[in-house]
C-alpha cells in the first residue's frame, strides 16, 4: 500500500516538483546573468500555452513517439519511487530515451536528426557510468532493490564517492546543461537551431518538456539515494543535496560553452574511469 | 538404455535428404522435398524432447557397441581430408592442406594404435544437448523453408552467379546433419569428426559463388576453422594418451577434480572453441562468411557453427571455473565483446553490422563460459536462445531487402518502413529483441553482468558497462533510419518475398516475443535443470519476482505504443515543411544550395569509419587478443608441464 501511495504521488507530483524545478533554475540563471528573468510558474504558463496551440507537425507519428516516450519516462520513475529494482529503472529508462530518438529522426528534418543523432551518442557516453553506480549500490548494500538500499543503515555516499562523482558529472549530460547541450541548444539560432526539439510544436513539445519533468525528479531521486538511509535526518540531508547538486548544474551551465561530442565522450568517459571505476575496484577488494 | 532409433534418424536424415536433393532436377520436387524434410526435423526434435521427458529428463548415455559406426567415421573422415586436400591444390593453398592432414593422421592414430577403455557410450542426452538439438532444428529447418525463396529471388538479383542450387541445399542439409552429430556425441572421436564436417560445409557454402572474394574468404574460413580442429586433435591426443578414454564427460569429470591431466585437454578443445566461435584474433572468417547467399550466413551466424563453439565452452565451464583457462576465454571473450561492437558502429553494411554484432554477442557468451559460474552459464544459455532466434530473424530479413531494395546497405533502408513495410516491421522486431528493454538478450546481457559482480570480475563489469553502450548506439541509429519519414522516393520498389520467407519470419518473431513473455517459466523448467545437471543446484540469478515484472514491462511495452497510436490516430494535425532556415524548395526532400539551384536534402547517421572502423581497430584487437592467448597459453601448459 505505502509502496501505491509513493508511486501516485511521484505521478502527481512529479510534474509540479520538476516544473518548480524548472522554474527555479531559470530564475537563477537569469540572475547569474544579470537579468531579473520570468516568473517561477513560468514553465507552466508555457507548458499549458502550448497544450492549447493548435498542433503543427511535420510527421504526424511524432506524437505516438512522444507520448509513448513519456509513458515510459513515468514508468521508470514510478519503479523507482515504487522501490523495485535500479538497473531495471535505468533500462527502461534508456528505451524511453531510444523512443524520443525515434520521435526527432522520424521527420528527417536535418536539424532534428543532427540533434537525434549527438542524442544517441550522448546516451553512450552517460551509460557506463549509470551501470556502474548501479553496481556500486548492489556492492555497498547487496542488493539492488531500491527500497533496501534506502532504508539500510549506512551511509552510501561515503564508500561511493567515485560513484557519485561520475552521475554527477552524466548528470549534465542527461539534464541537457552546457557544455554538455549537444542535442538540442537553449537557444534557437544556434548550429543545430533546437536540435532533438526543432520539429517539436506545440503539444508535442508540451509532452517533452512534461517528460524532463519526470525525468529530472527521478534523476533527482537517484541522486537522493546516495545519501537516504535508515534515520529520518537523511532525508533532510537528501534534500540539500539535491539542491546543491542542481545549483552545481546550473552554475556549470552557465559558466561554459558547448563542447564537441568527441571532448564530451573522452572526458566522460575518463572520468567514469578514474572515478567511478577506482571506487568500483576499492569495493572489490573490501567485498572479496 | 541401449540406443534410441530418434538419435540415428536426426543425425542421418539430413544426410540422406541432402544427397537426394543433390540428385533431383526437378526443382519444384526439390522445394517439396525440402519442407518436408525440415518439417520432419522439427517435428523429431520434438519428439525428441518428449521422449526423453518421458524417460525421467535425466542425462542418458546410449550406443555402446559402435565398432561398425566408427569405421565408416574414420573413412569418412578420410574422405573429408582427400576433398580439402584436393581443393587447396586446386586453388594453389598447398599449407591449408597441411592443417587437414596432420589431424586426421592423429585422429587415425589414436583410433587404430593408441590403447582405450572399451565401451563407453557415444551419445549423450542431457537437457543442453536437447536445447541444442532444439535450436539447431528449429532455427534450422526455418531457415531452410526461407531459403528456398530466398535463392529464387537471389539468382533474379544476381544473375551473373552460376545457379547451383542442388549442392546449396545439399549443404545446408549435411550442415544441420553434422550439428546434430556433434551436440549428441559424447566420444571425443565422433565430436571431432562432426567439427570437420561443419568446418568443411561452411568453407562450401561460403564459396558457393565461385568468386574470387568468396573463393579467398572461404579459404580464410577453412584455415581458421581447420586450426581449430587441429587443436582440438591434440586435445583429444593428449587426454587419450594420459587416461585412455574418449569420453567427453570424463573430460570434465577429471577437470573438475583439478588433475593436471586436463588441463591441457581443456585449454585446447577452449580454443578450438575460439576459433568455431569466431572470436579475436579468429574474428575474421565470419565477417568473410558474408559473402554467400543469406541463408548460409543466417545458418553460420545463428543457430549453428558459431553456437557449437559456445556448447562445447558451456559443456567445458564446470571444469574451467576459477582456472588460468577461464580466465584466458572470458578475458577474450569479454574483449572481443567490446571491440567488435565498436568496430559495428562503423559498418553501414547491414550484413555486416549483423556479423559484427553476432561476434560481439558471442563474445559475451564465450565469457560467461570462461567464468564458468552457475550464474554466468544461466545468462549464457538464455543469450544463445535469444541470440539464436533474433539473429536469424535479421539475416533472413536482410536478405530479404536486399533482393526487393537491391542494397543491404543502412543508408538506403531510409524510410524502408514507407518502402517495404512488412520486412521493416519485422527488422524493428529483431533489433528490439537484440538489445532494448526488456527483451530476452537484455534480461540475459543484465544477468551477465550481475553474474560477473558477484564472482569479483572486475573486467567483465566494465567490458559489460561500455560494451552495452556501444551495443546500445549502432542497434539503435539503425531503427532510427528504418522509421524516418520523408525522402521518400519517386523509384518504387516491389516487395517480391516470397511467402515460405514470410512465413519463416513471422514463425521467428511470434517464437521471439513468446519467449520472451515465457521467460520465467523457461527459466524455471528448463534452464534451472540444466544447471543443475552441470553444477549439482541452481537458482534463478534474476529473483522470479522480478522476472515477473520484467514480463509486465513487456506487456506494457508492447501495449503502449499500440494504445497510443490508437490514440493518435485521430489526431487533427496540421502538416508542415521541416525547418530549413527558410530554404526548403517544394516538399521535404530539397533545398536550395549556395547557388540557388534545388538540391536533394541527404540525411545519414554517423559511422567513423576513420576513427573506429574495421581498418583501424581488427588488427590492434588481433594481436592484443593473440598476445593474451600466446601468453596464457605458454603459462597454463608451462604450469603442468614443469
Amino acid at each position: 500500500m505505502n509502496m501505491m501511495m509513493r508511486v501516485a504521488a511521484y505521478i502527481v507530483l512529479a510534474p509540479i516538483v520538476g516544473g518548480l524545478l524548472q522554474g527555479i533554475d531559470r530564475k537563477i540563471s537569469a540572475r547569474m546573468q544579470r537579468r531579473v528573468g520570468p516568473p517561477l510558474l513560468q514553465p507552466f504558463y508555457d507548458v499549458i500555452k502550448l497544450l492549447k496551440k493548435q498542433a503543427i507537425t511535420v510527421s504526424t507519428s511524432q506524437t505516438f513517439f512522444l507520448l509513448t516516450y513519456l509513458i515510459m519516462m513515468v514508468l521508470t520513475g514510478a519503479m523507482f519511487y515504487g522501490g523495485t529494482d535500479i538497473l531495471m529503472c535505468f533500462f527502461v529508462m534508456s528505451t524511453a530515451a531510444t523512443f524520443l530518438y525515434f520521435a526527432s529522426v522520424v521527420t528527417s528534418s536535418p536539424y532534428a536528426t543532427i540533434g537525434s543523432n549527438r542524442e544517441l551518442i550522448q546516451m553512450m557516453t552517460y551509460e557506463p557510468a549509470v551501470l556502474l553506480a548501479c553496481v556500486g549500490f548492489y556492492l555497498v548494500e547487496g542488493t539492488f532493490n531500491v527500497e533496501e538500499i534506502a532504508i539500510s543503515d549506512k551511509l552510501d555516499l561515503a564508500l561511493m564517492p567515485g560513484f557519485f562523482i561520475a552521475f554527477v558529472f552524466i548528470l549534465t549530460i542527461k539534464m541537457r546543461k552546457s557544455p554538455f547541450d549537444l542535442s538540442t541548444s537553449h537557444h534557437m539560432h544556434q548550429e543545430i537551431v533546437k536540435g532533438i526539439t526543432t520539429e517539436m510544436g506545440a503539444q508535442n513539445l508540451a509532452l517533452f518538456q512534461i517528460s524532463e519533468w519526470y525525468e529530472n525528479v527521478f534523476l533527482m531521486g537517484v541522486v537522493g539515494l546516495y545519501v537516504v538511509n535508515s534515520s529520518p535526518l537523511s532525508v533532510i540531508a537528501a534534500l540539500i543535496l539535491i539542491a546543491a547538486v542542481y545549483f552545481l548544474e546550473i552554475l556549470i551551465d552557465n559558466t561554459s560553452a558547448r563542447m564537441k561530442w568527441e571532448s564530451m565522450l573522452k572526458i566522460t568517459w575518463i572520468v567514469t574511469l578514474l572515478s567511478a571505476g577506482v571506487n568500483l575496484l576499492a569495493l572489490m577488494l573490501i567485498h572479496i | 538404455m541401449t540406443g534410441l532409433p530418434l538419435i540415428p534418424f536426426l543425425i542421418l536424415f539430413p544426410f540422406c535428404v541432402g544427397a537426394t536433393l543433390f540428385c533431383i532436377q526437378n526443382m519444384e520436387v526439390r522445394k517439396v522435398i525440402a519442407y518436408v524434410s525440415s518439417s520432419l526435423i522439427i517435428l523429431a526434435d520434438f519428439i525428441l524432447l518428449f521422449a526423453w521427458l518421458a524417460m525421467g529428463a535425466r542425462p542418458v548415455t546410449m550406443y555402446f557397441e559402435t565398432a561398425f559406426v566408427d569405421r565408416v567415421m574414420l573413412a569418412a573422415e578420410l574422405g573429408l581430408m582427400v576433398l580439402v586436400v584436393f581443393l587447396c591444390f586446386k586453388y594453389r593453398k598447398y599449407w591449408i592442406s597441411l592443417l587437414s592432414i596432420i589431424p586426421t593422421c592423429m585422429i587415425l592414430w589414436i583410433e587404430l594404435y593408441v590403447p582405450k577403455a572399451e565401451g563407453g557410450g557415444k551419445i549423450y542426452l542431457d537437457h543442453l544437448s536437447i536445447l541444442m538439438c532444439l535450436i539447431v532444428g528449429i532455427i534450422g529447418g526455418l531457415i531452410i523453408v526461407y531459403g528456398a525463396g530466398y535463392m529464387d529471388g537471389y539468382h533474379q538479383h544476381r544473375s551473373d552467379v552460376p545457379d547451383r542450387r542442388r549442392y546449396f541445399f545439399m549443404l545446408l542439409f549435411f550442415f544441420l546433419g553434422a550439428m546434430f552429430g556433434f551436440v549428441l556425441s559424447e566420444s571425443l572421436l565422433w565430436i571431432d569428426f562432426f567439427w570437420e564436417c561443419t568446418s568443411i560445409c561452411s568453407f562450401l557454402l561460403i564459396g558457393y559463388t565461385r568468386e574470387p572474394e568468396a573463393i579467398n574468404n572461404s579459404f580464410r574460413a577453412l584455415w581458421m576453422n581447420l586450426f581449430g580442429g587441429l587443436c582440438l586433435a591434440i586435445g583429444i591426443w593428449q587426454f587419450v594418451t594420459h587416461t585412455g578414454s574418449v569420453s567427453l564427460h570424463e573430460l570434465i569429470a577429471v577437470g573438475v577434480a583439478g588433475r593436471a591431466v586436463a588441463v591441457i585437454p581443456v585449454v585446447l578443445i577452449a580454443v578450438a572453441a575460439l576459433t568455431k566461435s569466431a572470436q579475436l584474433p579468429f574474428s575474421t572468417w565470419l565477417i568473410g562468411a558474408m559473402v554467400a547467399p543469406t541463408p548460409s550466413s543466417a545458418l553460420l551466424h545463428s543457430a549453428t557453427m558459431v553456437k557449437a563453439g559456445i556448447y562445447i565452452l558451456f559443456r567445458l565451464a564446470p571444469a574451467m571455473q576459477g582456472t588460468l583457462t577461464g580466465m584466458m576465454i572470458s578475458l577474450i571473450g569479454g574483449f572481443t565483446f567490446i571491440i567488435t561492437s565498436i568496430m559495428a558502429i562503423a559498418q553501414s553494411d547491414g550484413k555486416k553490422v549483423l556479423a559484427f554484432s553476432t561476434i560481439s554477442n558471442l563474445g559475451l557468451m564465450v565469457a560467461c563460459a570462461g567464468m564458468g559460474r552457475m550464474e554466468t552459464i544461466w545468462a549464457g544459455v538464455f543469450l544463445m536462445i535469444f541470440h539464436a532466434i533474433s539473429k536469424s530473424l535479421l539475416f533472413q530479413d536482410v536478405g530479404a531487402t536486399e533482393n526487393s531494395l537491391h542494397s543491404r546497405d543502412i543508408e538506403d533502408m531510409h524510410g524502408l518502413l514507407y518502402i517495404l513495410p512488412k520486412l521493416a516491421i519485422f527488422m524493428f522486431i529483431g533489433i528490439a529483441g537484440m538489445f532494448l528493454a526488456p527483451f530476452g538478450m537484455l534480461i540475459a546481457k543484465w544477468s551477465a553482468f550481475k553474474a560477473s559482480v558477484d564472482s569479483g570480475n572486475v573486467m567483465m563489469v566494465f567490458f559489460i558497462a561500455f560494451g552495452s553502450a556501444t551495443t546500445s548506439l549502432y542497434w539503435t541509429k539503425w531503427m532510427g533510419k528504418l522509421i524516418s519519414q520523408s525522402h521518400i522516393r519517386e523509384k518504387k520498389f516491389e516487395d517480391i518475398t516470397k511467402r515460405n520467407e514470410m512465413i519463416s519470419l513471422s514463425i521467428h518473431a511470434a517464437l521471439m516475443i513468446l519467449l520472451c513473455l515465457l521467460f520465467p517459466l523457461l527459466s524455471r523448467v528448463y534452464v534451472n535443470p540444466l544447471l543443475t545437471e552441470m553444477f549439482g543446484a541452481a537458482h534463478d540469478v534474476l529473483p522470479q519476482s522480478v522476472l515477473y515484472v520484467l514480463v509486465l514491462i513487456i506487456i506494457i511495452v508492447l501495449a503502449v505504443p499500440v494504445i497510443s497510436y490508437n490514440y493518435v490516430k485521430n489526431y487533427r494535425t496540421n502538416r508542415k515543411l521541416s525547418y530549413m532556415n527558410g530554404i526548403n524548395e517544394g516538399d521535404n526532400r530539397f533545398f536550395i544550395d549556395s547557388f540557388g539551384d534545388p538540391k536533394r536534402l541527404w540525411l545519414s547517421n554517423y559511422y567513423f569509419p576513420g576513427r573506429i572502423g574495421q581498418r583501424k581497430l581488427m588488427v590492434p584487437g588481433q594481436l592484443f587478443a593473440m598476445t593474451i592467448l600466446i601468453v596464457m597459453m605458454i603459462m597454463i601448459i608451462g604450469g603442468v608441464v614443469a
